[in-house]
């Protein structure tokens, strides 16, 4: 049986992790936009995570999560040279790449992280490449580098303006939308899906087409139970493979926001759980950005 | 002594009832509802069997078990002898027993069942077997098990750990292939560990016949999901000779009305995975999984799916677990135990209605069920009468949780990204009902992903054909 190991998983953001981990079959197979299903160990959820880089040589994949619960707080707990436990991927359906033109890749927060691939793949297609970071404050922007490596050009938005221009995600996309000497030709969001809901939205008007990548609750990620649905179109999807990305103009994000919560009561009874018995240790990873 | 019996005398003897745990007390816990019998029951049940010369049950077992070979050993005392002797055409007794409708197999035609001209009096061939494959994995016999073979230097590549796929994994791996299951969960068995609840087969049983396999040098890489992670080339890039698919039904339907996104409800397949796999009843005490725990629960329905579902949501502490189901009790697809440890355990059964629609509060958590009675017609294209709405019947059910559980198309991941397999209208793969072979060279389909929601021993017997063909097309080349 195979084993992954954790090559390092280190703080990059207040509560976000970068973790790479040894996956050669995943990191030799998969396609920007596809992700894995984690199950850190017997007991713990099965959660998806896109992947944020592979490098085929090495064998490696890199996952960036942020602690929200209980399977993410304890994988922050893992050390390097341990186990991951069970890593199933890629799947999901591959991000459609070809020359559109130019891309305006929106990363939310830690929907930073799956944008990356999607930006090198769109920018190795020949498309221009425009990225716009958004995070709430200065230090929650990740990944800000590599995105500038895979792009020609990164706008970076926080809402309170300690870095780069000071709004929403939505003020930088909607300048790029009104200039008449650059059109758009595709816009790719992924963050929280109030982001997305509000750029499907933006864009709606103006006919640039839209994918978002959605990240809702899975258990087996291959089709076989439905915890992942979501309606787009009028139709019942399967984010799991007929996903994870949607043309974001038919996506009804209302219901899956509402999906999302169905758990929330229990998810924090476990976290809680959690947090009393190694709160103390997973401060301390936490805080080891600021000594890092 | 018991071939000293007439076969006046052995028709007098009663079957012998199972003892199982107490209705009211097991609705509340998750432990197996049948006890099993003691030897002696067993050899009792046993000396039932007439032994008669044309051994109709043989024909009824699409395994063809030589069932009254293993009975006469059981009547003998023989127990690790009648566990041989099942395993030659049947690898997981231990699960069949439990799991197989006997009652439309085996038992249904039962010589001695038709002497009565009772069904229920056939001899009871399923707790027999179940008998006997638990006292041969309690009270193993030395010596059998490392049974050296030849190996051939061939690799064959099984994907899914079901019924099927691990059937035909232990037969090719006896005949000395370099066998590999690739399973995209993390636990193998499938439906015998993700959907089967505890209750009705215990998990550790399914493991046994897991390690098992092991033993024989079979290879199991979980987590890897063909289609997705790698696809049918790769494998035979890497080097396999043959492949055969078993990835079972797993496409949960959904009835398509109204509601049916609202928060509460599930497919069988979700509600059961978070069960089973994920143990989710222990939520709490070691599992993180949540599950809805509704105070009522209606679960859509009337097959075997819908009877775990039903029964699971007692055990999760509804407090009324309902089945709705579109026919009468007598066109139920479920086996006919199931059906009565469900009604037992106090499941309501709301027959000949149909859900039309899903309601929900503002927040979108589920509130009811509108329901619409139903009356029998004409018998549509599967025999059963086809049920016929009764307009202006429509009233609401209310409930917090709702279960679908009407059934699973095939899952379209592998064939997606194999167009060299042929494919039917349903999606399911198409493969020569004898051999297995399907429409690409060096690849072989059996279980559920061809036949649609089956059965566990269906799946097995596709898998042993398949194996069968693997090894002569291994042996000659010829396809
Ligand atoms: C709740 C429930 C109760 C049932 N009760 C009974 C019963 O009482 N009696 C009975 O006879 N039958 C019963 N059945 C039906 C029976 O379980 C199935 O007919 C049988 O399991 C089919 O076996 P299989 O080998 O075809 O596939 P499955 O058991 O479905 O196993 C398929 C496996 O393949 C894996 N897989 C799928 N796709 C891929 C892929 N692309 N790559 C790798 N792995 C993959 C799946 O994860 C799964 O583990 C029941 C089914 C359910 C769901
Ligand atoms: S996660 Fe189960 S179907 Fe998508």
């Amino acid at each position: 049986m195979s084993s992954f190991r954790i090559r390092s998983n280190d703080p990059i953001a207040p509560s976000v992790f970068r973790m790479e981990v040894e996956a050669p079959d995943i990191a030799k197979y998969r396609r920007a936009g596809q992700f894995v299903i984690v199950h850190p160990s017997g007991g713990r959820e099965r959660i998806p995570l896109t992947i944020a880089d592979a490098d085929p040589v090495a064998g490696t994949i890199t996952l960036v999560y942020q602690v929200v619960g209980r399977t993410t707080a304890e994988m922050a707990l893992l050390p390097a040279g341990g186990d991951l436990g069970d890593v199933a991927g890629p799947l999901g359906k591959p991000t459609h790449v070809e020359n559109f033109g130019t891309v305006v890749c929106v990363g939310g927060g830690i929907g930073v992280a799956p944008s990356h691939p999607i930006a090198q793949a769109m920018k190795s297609a020949g498309n221009r490449v425009i990225s716009i970071l958004g995070a709430r404050t200065a230090d929650l922007i990740i990944m800000e580098r590599e995105m500038r490596l895979a792009s020609d050009d990164v706008i970076c938005v926080t809402d309170d303006g300690s870095y780069g221009r000071k709004g929403l995600v939505t003020d930088a996309l909607k300048d790029l939308l009104d200039d008449p000497s650059a059109p758009v030709n595709l816009v790719v969001a992924i963050g929280p899906p109030v982001m997305m809901k509000a750029v499907s939205e933006l864009t709606r008007p103006y006919g640039v087409k839209t994918f978002v990548s959605l990240n809702t609750v899975m258990i087996d990620g291959t089709g076989m139970c439905g915890g992942c649905r979501v309606t787009v179109g009028g139709k019942t999807k399967f984010v799991c493979v007929d996903g994870p990305e949607f043309d974001g103009h038919g996506v009804d994000f209302d219901g899956m926001m509402r999906r999302q919560r169905m758990y929330s009561a229990d998810e924090k009874v476990s976290y809680q759980a959690f947090l009393k018995e190694h709160g103390c240790r997973l401060e301390e990873r936490i805080r080891e950005l600021k000594r890092g | 002594m018991a071939e000293k019996l007439t076969p006046r005398q052995r028709l007098a003897i009663p079957p012998v009832p199972m003892r199982e745990q107490d209705p009211l007390e097991r609705r509340r816990n998750i432990r197996e509802v049948p006890f099993g019998y003691s030897p002696e029951e067993a050899m009792l049940e046993a000396s039932r069997c007439l032994l008669c010369r044309n051994k109709p049950c043989i024909e009824g077992c699409p395994v063809a078990v030589d069932i009254p070979g293993f009975i006469d050993l059981v009547s003998q005392g023989l127990f690790n002898q009648a566990a041989e002797l099942i395993r030659k055409t049947n690898c997981l007794p231990a699960v069949c027993g439990r799991v197989c409708p006997q009652e439309e197999q085996c038992q249904a035609v039962c010589t001695v069942a038709k002497s009565h001209k009772d069904q229920a009096m056939s001899v009871q061939i399923g707790k027999l077997e179940r008998f006997v494959a638990d006292w041969d994995r309690e009270h193993p016999v030395d010596g059998d098990g490392d049974r050296a073979v030849k190996p051939t230097g061939r690799k064959v590549a099984i994907i899914g750990s079901g019924p099927g796929g691990l059937t035909a994994a232990g037969d090719l791996a006896d005949a000395g292939h370099e066998v590999t299951i690739f399973e995209a969960l993390h636990r193998t068995g499938g439906v015998l560990v993700y959907g089967i609840p505890e209750f009705r087969l215990p998990k550790d049983i399914v493991e046994f016949e897991v390690e098992g396999l092991v033993r024989r040098g079979v290879n199991i890489v979980t987590n890897v999901a063909i289609g997705k992670s790698k696809s049918v080339d790769d494998l035979f890039a890497e080097g396999f000779d043959a492949i055969f698919i078993a990835t079972g039904a797993g496409l949960p339907w959904f009835k398509n009305i109204p509601g049916e996104d609202s928060l509460g409800v599930y497919s069988a397949n979700e509600y059961l995975t978070r069960a089973n796999l994920m143990d989710a009843y222990r939520f709490g005490d070691g599992s993180d999984t949540p599950i809805m725990r509704g105070k009522t629960v209606v679960t859509f329905g009337g097959g075997n799916v819908a009877m775990d579902a039903a029964r699971t949501a007692l055990r999760l502490g509804a407090d009324e677990s309902i089945i709705v189901y579109r026919r009468s009790l007598a066109e139920m697809p479920a086996r006919i135990e199931e059906i009565h440890h469900a009604q037992e355990e106090g499941v309501r059964f709301e027959l000949l209605q149909d859900a039309v629609e899903i309601v929900a509060d503002e927040a979108g958590w589920v509130t009811g069920v509108t329901c619409q009675k139903m009356a029998l017609g004409e018998p549509d294209r599967s025999g059963r009468p086809r049920p016929v709405p009764i307009p202006g019947s429509e009233f609401v059910m209310p409930c917090s949780v709702v279960i679908c559980a009407i059934g699973n198309g095939a899952n379209p991941i592998l064939t997606e990204a194999t167009p060299a397999i042929e494919t039917g209208k349903w999606g399911n793969i198409v493969a020569d009902p004898v051999t297995g072979r399907t429409s690409m060279k060096g690849v072989w389909a059996g279980g559920d992903i061809v036949r649609g929601g089956a059965t566990v021993i269906l799946a097995m017997g596709d898998g042993r054909r398949a194996a069968e063909s693997i090894n002569e097309y291994l042996r000659t080349g010829v396809w």
